[in-house]
């Protein structure tokens, strides 16, 4: 039986605090942490058949242009060398996140320089790679190819649905006490999971079975299909352990339907795994950013106005576009509000999902903004932010379901020491180190994504769960096993949860932080599902049994469960479907960054010294992979306050540093012992857990946290991220 | 071309193709695909393994180069049933999310520790000559040879304290 739900109003029963196994919440190890730690956890390439075939794709040496010819008869003479695939099914570049269907396909035209034309297969990786490194394609290049954002040549849209104007934000400027109307940009970033995307694709019959590195696996599946121009029936994909996603896994990319193209011809498994420099230039970028902010504040340091304009980029034909000001609209007061979003069409990488589309570089922005509104009005820069919280979403006029901005804000102050701050510039040195610290605010809006799961109570008294649902480090092994055992009065060694297989039933998959709170709801409800079936059994209401370590109490009886199962197995499915809740409260996460930075006075670079983040998002899980996830988030920030940039030639708008010696993520040296406060929330407009997302909540805004503790430093702003020591050096000449 | 090797404790014979990297013969020749391959470049340190003692990126390596080594990879270090210290310690302090780069953390670590026994400094040390302390900031900087993109580095800085200086790894 199938319990259903469809979220249109709050949901104030409160069912897992009804319940006594006493681990949702707790900071339980991750039950597949032991397989991890010794190398048995298997992620894509790591269950390669005996008969598998290697391919190693070829890309394009131009921009914009056709793919006239290749010698691939040169290539096949060479030794081990087993087919060369190209032609109309290969991907231009990976499906956007829940496509849903194949993107533009086809290796004849070409969009951008690195684009996938061909995959060389043969019998081992050795020879598949020197067969792709020789051969030779005939290319025709258009010339002119757009490539900037900021070329006039850049066809430019403004899409209607993005915008926002409300009142008349240049009167508000006009009559403002203090105004900040700054420029800022934020330069294309990657995702960089540590796993490159890789495929192994195996058919029998009509039907192909690929082992992936994959977040969404439901929406994978069609896409996949719609690629190869099968039935989503004849389709399964398995991705058990996916070595981090971060976006850049959200949508089939080329190397799936290459290598299940190269199957399918050959008969024999083929392994597809992306280099780390085509994982840069072939799967998702974030866009660059150009931003411009205006904000008007009366004397009190009241807002009056909020401006926020962005410019993004994307391939001709991708509807994706980096969300810049989506946290603007509801953030902060200002009862004159303008919001422009426009997207430029260059021939670049393919712009997508890269850890919270929007927040990430918008929010960024909007809190280096706010400082320097606290500056100029001289008000401390975390009352400015208290002050200016709304009493409901401003543009959309619907109340919040919960806010926790202003106590993050205030948690955060007192654990840090920020009344110890100096609000001057280059107040504190710490011999040939400038000394400052920065706050910034944290937000990202709330989603629930329709989602299902299978939980089966075997005779035994075990559980398990059963979902397309992936782990990608976000701790889902852990808390689906933690909600199953609550509700079912399990301990987490009796229930086991199975995940990454199209066969169970489809989760909402890992992505937009959406997926414990979503797929979490799913288990949750085919536990609840269980429970009804065992009341049956009991003969009692719900509200008179109590399950706990395998056992049901029913009055003064205590049965063990495998007395009351009686041989009998149950089973329960749990079916959410987002419903009218999101439009009629504004859910969101929020919270709170303090950040330390020393800044060299002699050569400008920056060293982190210290950080917290305040969070609270919801019901909290699991506190051990929660924190995790906030430690990641905010790792994300110091990278990009600090390091990353995606920086493509001006001339053919290729990637110049596509990889990790040359994009440069924050290494442990980089990284101090951040802390991390999760605040006690419950949203019972969300779901049933009242739980929230928390994946991407650590990014958003971190980053300026510590560019204004740059300022507080040295007294330098930098508006061009990352703060590298050439921006920063030039203004340390100058009085502070 | 044909290669011996110890590895894990086991004498292993090779005949791969001499392009063939130790990283790659150990997980399509020796089925021991918990070494992983994140850059192939010695870029992320994914692949780390010890190799007569020593920590190395194996994708950096040709396995032909390695005859009569001794190969110590993350299977080799202990198993699920039996895991080291700093295994153990890795689960306890969610050294890790999605887990792709532990082995190689943990191979890491592992020399690592060995190399501070032995006295070797590193770029934050204060005395190259004296014996050093195993400070935060002293863990931080050996260990940054391996990228983490989820970045558990804090928690693995804590797994490493925890097992440090206990005889146990």
């Amino acid at each position: 039986m199938t319990l259903h739900l469809k979220m249109d109003d709050r949901d104030d029963r409160y069912r897992l605090d009804d319940m006594v196994q006493g681990l949702v919440g707790t900071a339980t190890d991750r039950p597949e942490g032991k397989l991890k730690v010794s190398g048995k956890a298997s992620y894509a390439m790591d269950a390669l058949p005996d008969d598998v075939c290697h391919g190693v794709l070829v890309r394009a040496t131009i921009t914009h242009g056709k793919l006239r010819n290749m010698d691939t008869e040169a290539v096949k003479v060479l030794p081990g060398i087993r087919t060369v695939i190209t032609g109309k099914r290969m991907l231009r570049n990976p499906a956007q996140g829940m496509a849903g269907k194949a993107p533009i396909q086809g290796s004849d035209d070409i969009a951008y320089f690195g684009q996938p034309i061909a995959l060389v297969v043969a019998d081992t990786l050795e020879q598949a790679r020197h067969g792709a490194l020789v051969l030779r394609l005939e290319l025709e290049a258009k010339g002119d190819a757009v490539v900037n954002p900021h070329d006039p040549e850049a066809s430019v849209e403004k899409p209607k649905t993005e915008q926002v104007l409300i009142g008349d934000l240049d009167e508000a400027m006009k009559k403002a006490a203090f105004t900040v109307d700054q420029h800022y940009t934020t330069p294309g970033h990657s995702s960089a999971a540590m796993e490159p995307h890789a495929s192994v694709a195996h058919w029998h019959g009509d039907s192909v079975t690929l082992r992936g590195s994959y977040q969404m696996l439901a929406y994978n599946r069609a896409e996949l299909a719609d690629a190869l121009g099968i039935s989503e029936k004849n389709v399964r994909i398995l991705a058990p352990y996916v070595g981090g996603g971060f976006g850049a896994k959200l949508g089939i990319s080329p190397e799936a339907v290459a290598a299940a193209l190269a199957s399918k011809e050959l008969g024999v498994p083929v392994a597809v795994s992306m280099t780390r420099q085509q994982v840069f230039e072939t799967t998702m970028r974030r866009s660059e950013t150009n931003q411009r902010i205006r904000l008007a504040a009366d004397g009190n340091g009241l807002l009056t106005g909020i401006g926020h304009e962005a410019l993004v980029s994307n391939l001709p034909g991708e509807d994706f576009s980096e969300p810049v000001t989506q946290a603007t609209r509801f953030l902060y007061r200002g009862e004159n509000r303008e919001i422009v979003h426009k997207i430029a069409r260059v021939h670049r990488t393919c712009a997508g999902s890269v850890r919270a589309p929007g927040e990430a570089v918008g929010l960024t922005v909007l809190e280096i903004a706010m400082d320097e509104l606290a500056e100029k009005a001289g008000i401390d820069p975390v009352e400015l932010r208290k002050k200016n919280i709304p009493d409901q979403d401003p543009t959309d006029q619907i109340p919040f379901s919960s806010h926790t901005l202003a106590e993050a804000l205030d948690e955060g102050a007192r654990r840090f020491g920020w009344d110890k701050r100096n609000p001057k510039p280059r107040a504190t040195r710490d011999g040939e180190w400038f000394v400052g610290i920065g706050m910034a605010s944290a937000v990202r809006v709330n989603m629930l994504i329709e989602s299902q799961a299978r939980v089966t109570l075997s005779a035994d008294g075990r559980a398990m769960i059963e979902t397309d649902m992936t782990d990608i480090g976000t701790g889902t092994y852990a808390i689906l096993g933690q909600i199953a055992g609550e509700m079912l009065g399990l301990p987490m060694e009796d229930v086991e949860t199975r995940l990454g297989d199209t066969e169970f039933p489809p989760a909402s998959g890992s992505g937009g932080s959406f997926g414990a709170a979503s797929n979490g709801t799913a288990v949750m409800l085919g536990c609840e599902e269980i429970r009804r079936q065992l009341c049956k059994k009991l003969d009692c209401q719900d509200s008179d049994m109590t399950l706990k370590g395998g056992y049901a109490i029913v009055g003064n009886k205590r049965i063990a469960l495998r007395e009351v199962l009686d041989g009998d197995t149950l089973v329960g499915e749990g079916h959410v479907q987002p419903g009218k809740a999101e439009k009629k409260v504004r859910q969101a996460t929020y919270g709170s960054y303090f950040a330390e930075v020393g800044v060299n006075s002699v050569t400008g670079e920056t060293r982190l010294r210290r950080m917290l983040g305040v969070f609270a998002a919801g019901r909290i899980l699991n506190a051990k992979t929660a924190r995790s996830q906030c430690l990641g988030g905010m790792t994300f920030g110091i990278g990009m306050a600090l390091t990353e940039e995606l920086i493509h030639d001006r001339r053919d708008g290729h990637l110049v540093n596509h990889d990790f010696a040359e994009y440069h993520l924050p290494v442990n040296a980089d990284v101090p012992q951040i802390e991390v406060v999760l605040l006690e929330e419950r949203d019972e407009w969300a779901n049933p857990l009242q739980a929230k997302g928390i994946g991407e909540l650590g990014i958003c805004g971190a980053a300026a946290s510590i560019v204004n503790a740059i300022y507080n430093a040295c007294g330098v702003r930098v508006r061009q991220l990352p703060a590298t020591l050439d921006k920063v050096i030039d203004g340390l000449d100058e009085p502070a | 071309m044909k290669t011996t090797l110890t590895v894990n404790g086991q004498l292993r014979h090779l005949d791969a193709d001499p392009r063939t990297t130790l990283l790659d013969a150990l997980r399509n020749h020796l089925n021991l695909t918990g070494s992983k391959k994140g850059c192939d470049h010695g870029q992320c340190g994914a692949c780390t393994v010890i190799v007569n003692g020593r920590r190395i990126n194996s994708c950096l390596s040709l396995a032909c180069m390695h005859d009569s080594d001794e190969v110590v990879t993350i299977e080799g270090l202990g198993t699920p049933e039996h895991l080291s210290a700093l295994q153990q310690a890795f689960v306890s302090h969610d050294g890790f999310q999605c887990g792709f780069c532990t082995p190689g953390q943990i191979c890491s670590a592992t020399a690592m520790l060995d190399e501070v026994e032995a006295g070797w400094p590193s770029h934050v040390s204060a005395d190259v000559t004296a014996k050093q302390d195993l400070t935060v900031e002293e863990i931080s900087e050996r260990m940054s040879g391996n990228l983490c993109r989820c970045s558990a580095y804090p928690n693995i800085v804590d797994a490493i304290m925890d097992v440090a200086g206990s005889a146990k790894r």
